[in-house]
């Protein structure tokens, strides 16, 4: 069969260097296809076969190509291309969002090009061999070397290729899925058929109910309760009943405990305990909101989306980043995005591909497909992407971790929302495809072998232009107070969102009225599909002409889907039959949480044996180049983190922009001198010897990261993000319960509430029968006011002569540190703050930033003192540094090596001006700090002990060492 | 009165608000037009000075950056933009501006030349500071000579131009290159980092003969005080200044005119 489609291919004239195609050859070779010759890539399209040749080459020079550089081949309908076999051409599977080609259709009309009725355009990749190449070779490394076989086909150039054929509607009628007379085994079967991960005693409950309704569940209605039941949206694990044990180091009980909610007695509980009154929302919206200023308030919120990320890095980033958006646009009735941020974990970057657990991509692919999701998704939006980080741990080879970050601002009266009854339900925004069904349940569920081919439809593909419309409208209508309520379509699509905003009011639903990307849905996906950029919102009936001419100029998608009731149910209709007739108090209230079992085991009290010879010339570098320390440059150059005009200390810094910057400080409103420091702390190596001491640390580095930027501590909210595995056993249990007795202990003595959270569980791997646990991961992410972005310093040395100062004290303990990691040291006590002085170090620090003692600052956190020296260096204009580490805080016994490289928290390498000492020294009085040495001119950093020297090294080394990418 | 800033507004534009305060501060009063409604009414560009479009990724950079919202300027806008021009007014582009003027053929406006912007060398979005130095052709801006800072975040800004180096001379020559990237000594340079894109004849920026119609790839709006600079007004990267004198220059005509 020929291809029914014209095909054209735009290549870069063949005088120009191909990055693309050097790429390509690169990825071919690594996957064991190594080429001879280069590639070149091209942009292919599909356009109607039914096309004249001369409107096909009208469109190629006045749209499709570049009037300069590019070349193009064109494929008339039915014709064989010579050498067709050393073409590899991927494109995306019937379905799966393909926004460029809708902006080509666009296009053609501004041109007065008409498609033909009906006909459509797609747009896809060649990659065209130049040299000898088998081609049976070609298309099976080819298709997973350069595409996404979970969501993209891959042809040869001599092979058929047609478009997809249009989609039929289909008239499906109500379907009910009998289940009263079925025993457990037979629920349980229906669950898993079903996709709906409900356990047996979720079934059981649910039978119950429609055995007391005396009729059978429609197929919508189990879906909907799968969805609103599901851990992602109702987090039973950590809401529910626990009984815990500790064990101590020979298996025996030591400490036993009961919750009957974990999280609100710990995690909330503390933000409770402190309620400060500049906490405006917290717990109760999409995000959580502090007071900036009495006017205005910051919205925080911080997701993960590990899942979909795993099976296409690419698109589960990117809409990883869109979906935390959404949620601090669905905040109060909508705050403004001006910062976002990002956190990965993935496998280690020299992992061989043979070692690789099956259906698993390689760490560094994964890596690179979720920096590119990032970048492509938030540089489009227009936030600045200003913080992060990125963790490489075997532990996550085949369960990454992708956490994204917004922050938002938001005018106080806007705060508060509530939708009312008689408002129109309205979505707007993108259009309900099939992408994303069962999103929900399947990030509630372990990764498996098969994940890969099965779960395709659980990818979701980002389009970031319709959000970016759909920020800008919703921010217009709220100022003119179009609606009552807003909230975004995340995770169980609009059964979430209608279901969470008429919680307590009732819905009624006409599913054939959303607008869909293709027809042929049911109306169970229409009702659960997590499609991209879609928010929800309550409009009074007399504002929906206004709204629909602001969306109409503004070109978004507006469609009433049904009204808020006040009958208290839920009913959804297909045109005109119902289909789903639930009470909301059993969708909400209805589903049973057994008391689960934690057991933690003991963590390592030994001292750390630090080895006493070291050769430090030879180890810095090497731990400059240590994948938890290595420069993040090259992924900070690729997100757009200046947009907006407000980032005013930067991710990277200095005039070279090489130094790492702690927190990075972000204006969101440039008439303003108040701004924000956002921090990040994560610590998963400290976490599988101490969940405990590495939940503290984690929250300690959060806070640190920005009050060394000049954040206040007193004005400080985190944000805790929990991902863990299956806490239905036992043991992955028992270390989330110390990390969230942390989260409480550290939140309540800093005096630092958590204001939003998110957990992430069955973050596991099944391979050949066993199930792998990702390590325990709490990333705490912190927020600080800063009343003036003038009184901020950043991490780069700043004069020679100034003062360095060591505040804080260092232990030996070094469980978990990066050199324990490199030096293979047998597992040992992992450090971790003191409570009790921690805040009052914190305070000092920031009032002598605040004063304008301090010069430049710069947390101790990987790599202890040694890397915070040589970041500082590395960020400077040429300086360097001399420091003395028998004069920092410590105890005699703690060695060389330990000062150097141990991981104690609350503690700073400090730039005091030179004749700021003694201010400085006022400030922190009793508070353990040292002045260790100097800054001084020729970018030489030189260590000693005493009079002994360890090490002395240039910036221009300490940069190459630290600059290993990826 | 102040001058009359029309900011052109459309799906995907997102360095608008920074825009719009860096002309704020230079004096001008901005407005800010949906290009639905200026399509609908392109008559309100009378009621302007000078017209501004914004960066951004408009209609997501399909088909290439700039390229839909050309289409569009060159359709439906540009027989306004012309007659503002023709009658002293200025037109602004920069970043995705920049290219969608290139790609509506307002610029450069230089007989036989065939320019683009594309794909940056490394093929890769580009966030760090570039150092641009002042052609003659901008000297009624800034000082021919200065260096203006300004951070470059793009991955479609490689001019290219058909015939080479030979359409670098020529446009030379019509005195249409405004600003160069440059290193720290003011030397120009295509090379990367001083020049993020491998643009040819190390262009940043292009400028019509009359001097009113100019885009540039980088983000002089991200520039309007010491605080933004990547060493905090160390000296490496100027004093913070150079971006509100940019913007006071562009503004400055009007200001005479609209005063006297």
């Amino acid at each position: 069969m020929n291809s029914t489609a014209w095909r054209v291919e735009l290549e870069l004239e063949s005088s120009r260097f191909d990055p693309l195609g050097a790429a390509a050859v690169a990825a071919l070779a690594a996957r064991g296809l190594p080429l001879n010759d280069t590639i070149r890539v091209g942009r292919g399209f599909l356009l109607p076969g039914s096309l004249e040749r001369a409107q096909v080459e009208v469109m190629v020079s006045t749209l499709l190509a570049d009037p300069v550089n590019e070349t193009a081949r064109i494929v008339a309908p039915g014709a064989v291309e010579a050498d067709g076999g050393k073409s590899l051409l991927i494109r995306r599977m019937a379905g799966v969002s393909d926004p460029e080609a809708h902006s080509t259709a666009r296009a053609l009309q501004l041109l007065n090009i008409a498609l033909p009725e009906g006909a459509h355009i797609e747009t896809y990749r060649s990659y065209r061999c130049l040299g000898a190449i088998d081609s049976a070779l070609l298309l099976e490394v080819g298709a997973r070397a350069l595409g996404n076989p979970t969501i993209e086909e891959a042809f040869l150039g001599n092979q058929a290729l047609g478009l997809h054929p249009t989609a039929v509607p289909r008239t499906t009628k109500r379907r009910d899925i009998p289940l009263r007379n079925l025993d457990v085994e037979a629920l349980s079967a229906i669950s898993r058929a079903m996709s709906l991960a409900l356990s047996a005693e979720e079934m059981l409950a649910i039978q119950d109910f429609f055995v007391a309704q005396g009729r059978e569940p429609s197929d919508v209605e189990l879906e909907t309760l799968a969805q609103t039941w599901s851990e992602h949206c109702k987090h039973k694990t950590l809401t529910g009943p626990v009984a815990f044990e500790q064990l101590d180091g020979d298996g025996v009980v030591v400490a036993a405990r009961q919750y009957q909610n974990l999280l609100k007695e710990t995690v909330f509980y503390a933000t409770q305990k402190l309620s400060p009154d500049w906490c405006w929302s917290v717990f109760k919206d999409n995000a959580g909101v502090i007071a900036m200023t009495d006017e205005i308030g910051i919205a925080i919120k911080v997701e993960t989306h590990n899942h979909p990320s795993a099976l296409d890095p690419y698109g589960g980033s990117g809409t990883g980043i869109g979906g935390v958006i959404r949620d601090i646009l669905g905040t109060g009735l909508g705050a403004r995005p001006f910062a976002s941020t990002d956190v990965f974990c993935v496998g280690l970057a020299d992992m061989k591909d043979a070692d690789l657990p099956p259906g698993t991509m390689h760490p560094n692919r994964i890596l690179e497909g979720v920096v590119a999701g990032v970048r492509d998704y938030g540089n489009r939006m227009g936030i600045p992407t200003v913080a992060g980080t990125v963790i490489r741990h075997p532990g996550y080879v085949a369960n990454p971790l992708v956490f994204a970050g917004s922050l938002g601002e938001i005018p106080r009266k806007y705060v508060e929302k509530a939708a009312r009854p008689g408002d129109l339900i309205v979505a707007f925004g993108g259009r309900t495809g099939r992408d994303g069904i069962h999103g929900a349940t399947f990030s509630s569920e372990a990764l498996h072998e098969d994940s890969e081919s099965i779960d395709a439809a659980a990818v979701q593909i980002g389009d970031p232009i319709t959000e970016k419309k759909v920020l800008d409208v919703l921010l217009v209508a709220r100022d003119r107070d179009l609606f009552t309520a807003v909230t975004d379509c995340g995770a169980g699509g609009f059964s979430s969102a209608v279901g969470e905003m008429g919680e307590e009011l009732g819905a009624e639903v006409d599913l054939e009225s959303a607008p869909l990307k293709y027809a042929g849905l049911s109306y169970w996906e229409i009702w659960i599909s997590e499609a991209q950029e879609r928010m929800v919102a309550a409009i009074p009936p007399s504002k929906l002409v206004e709204l629909q001419q602001l969306c109409s100029t503004a070109d978004v998608e507006l469609t009433v889907l049904g009204t808020f009731a006040n009958h208290g149910r839920l009913i959804l209709r297909w045109f005109g039959e119902v289909v789903c007739d639930m009470p909301m108090d059993f969708m909400h209230g209805g589903v049973p949480q057994p008391c689960r079992s934690a057991i933690a085991s003991a963590a390592p009290q030994n001292a750390t044996q630090w080895p006493l010879l070291v050769d430090h010339t030879l180890l810095l570098p090497r731990i400059l180049g240590h994948p938890s320390v290595a420069s993040k440059e090259w992924v900070v150059r690729q997100y757009d983190h200046e947009v907006q005009g407000g980032t005013v200390l930067k991710p990277y810094q200095g005039e070279h922009g090489h130094g790492p910057g702690d927190g990075s400080v972000v204006k969101p409103r440039l008439d303003l001198p108040q701004g924000v420091a956002i921090g990040c702390g994560i610590y998963p190596r400290m976490a599988e010897l101490d969940p405990y001491a590495a939940t503290a640390n984690a929250i300690d580095e959060a806070i640190r990261n920005t009050v060394a930027a000049g954040g206040n501590p007193h004005r400080t909210a985190i944000i805790d993000n929990f991902c863990w595995g299956d806490c239905r056993k036992p043991d992955r249990f028992g270390s989330m319960v110390l990390a969230a007795e942390a989260c409480r202990d550290a939140a309540i003595a800093y005096g630092t509430p958590f204001v939003s959270g998110k957990d992430s569980l069955n973050n596991e791997y099944r391979v050949h029968g066993e199930e792998k646990s990702i390590p325990p991961t709490l990333l705490c992410t912190a927020v600080s006011i800063v009343e003036d972005c003038e009184r901020t310093v950043g991490t780069p040395l700043q004069k020679a002569g100034n003062h360095l100062v060591v505040v804080g004290i260092t232990t030996n303990d070094g469980g978990g540190s990066v050199a324990a990691d490199m030096f293979a040291l047998e597992d040992s006590r992992v450090p971790r703050p003191c409570f009790e002085t921690a805040p009052s170090v914190f305070a000092a620090l920031h009032a002598a930033i605040t004063q304008g003692c301090v010069a430049a600052c710069h947390d101790l956190s990987e790599g202890g003192l040694a890397v915070a020296a040589a970041e500082m260096v590395i960020g400077s204009s040429g300086l360097g540094a001399n420091i003395d580490l028998a004069r920092i805080p410590a105890s005699d016994t703690v060695s060389a090596v330990a000062r150097l490289y141990a991981e104690t928290p609350t503690r700073f390498l400090v730039e005091v001006h030179a004749e700021q000492l003694e201010h400085f020294s006022g400030l922190f009085r009793t508070l353990p700090w040292a002045a260790v040495g100097v800054v001084q001119v020729g970018g030489q950093l030189e260590l000693r002990n005493g009079t002994t020297p360890l090490l002395s090294l240039d910036s221009a080394t300490l940069r190459s060492a630290n600059c290993v990418q990826a | 009165m102040k001058p009359r800033v029309l900011q052109l507004f459309t799906s995907g534009i997102n360095c608008d608000r920074e825009l719009r305060y860096a002309f704020e501060l230079a004096g001008a009063s901005v407005k800010v037009m949906h290009i639905r409604e200026l399509i609908e009414n392109p008559a309100a560009i009378r009621d302007c000075e000078l017209f501004a479009i914004p960066g951004g990724f408009t209609y997501g950079d399909d088909l290439g950056a700039g390229r839909i919202l050309g289409l569009e300027i060159a359709r439906f806008l540009a027989t306004e933009l012309e007659e503002l021009h023709a009658r002293g007014g200025s037109i602004f582009g920069v970043c995705n501006g920049f290219q969608a003027l290139v790609k509506s053929a307002l610029l450069p406006r230089v007989e036989g030349v065939k320019i683009s912007l594309t794909w940056n060398f490394s093929h890769r979005f580009e966030c760090r500071w570039s150092r641009l130095l002042v052609a003659p052709a901008l000297g009624h801006v800034l000082p021919v000579g200065s260096i203006l800072p300004a951070p470059s975040a793009h991955a479609e800004g490689q001019i290219v131009l058909a015939d080479g180096q030979h359409d670098v001379a020529r446009l030379e020559a019509a005195n249409a290159i405004a600003l160069r990237y440059c290193r720290a000594d003011g030397t120009p340079t295509s090379e990367w980092p001083d020049c993020p894109s491998g643009s040819i004849g190390a262009i940043a920026g292009l400028i019509s003969p009359s001097g009113r119609i100019l885009g540039l790839m980088p983000h002089p709006e991200r520039n309007l005080s010491a605080l933004h600079l990547p060493d905090r007004g160390a000296g490496a990267w100027g004093t913070g200044q150079e971006g509100v004198a940019f913007f006071r220059g562009l503004v400055a005509p009007y200001l005479a005119n609209v005063t006297s």
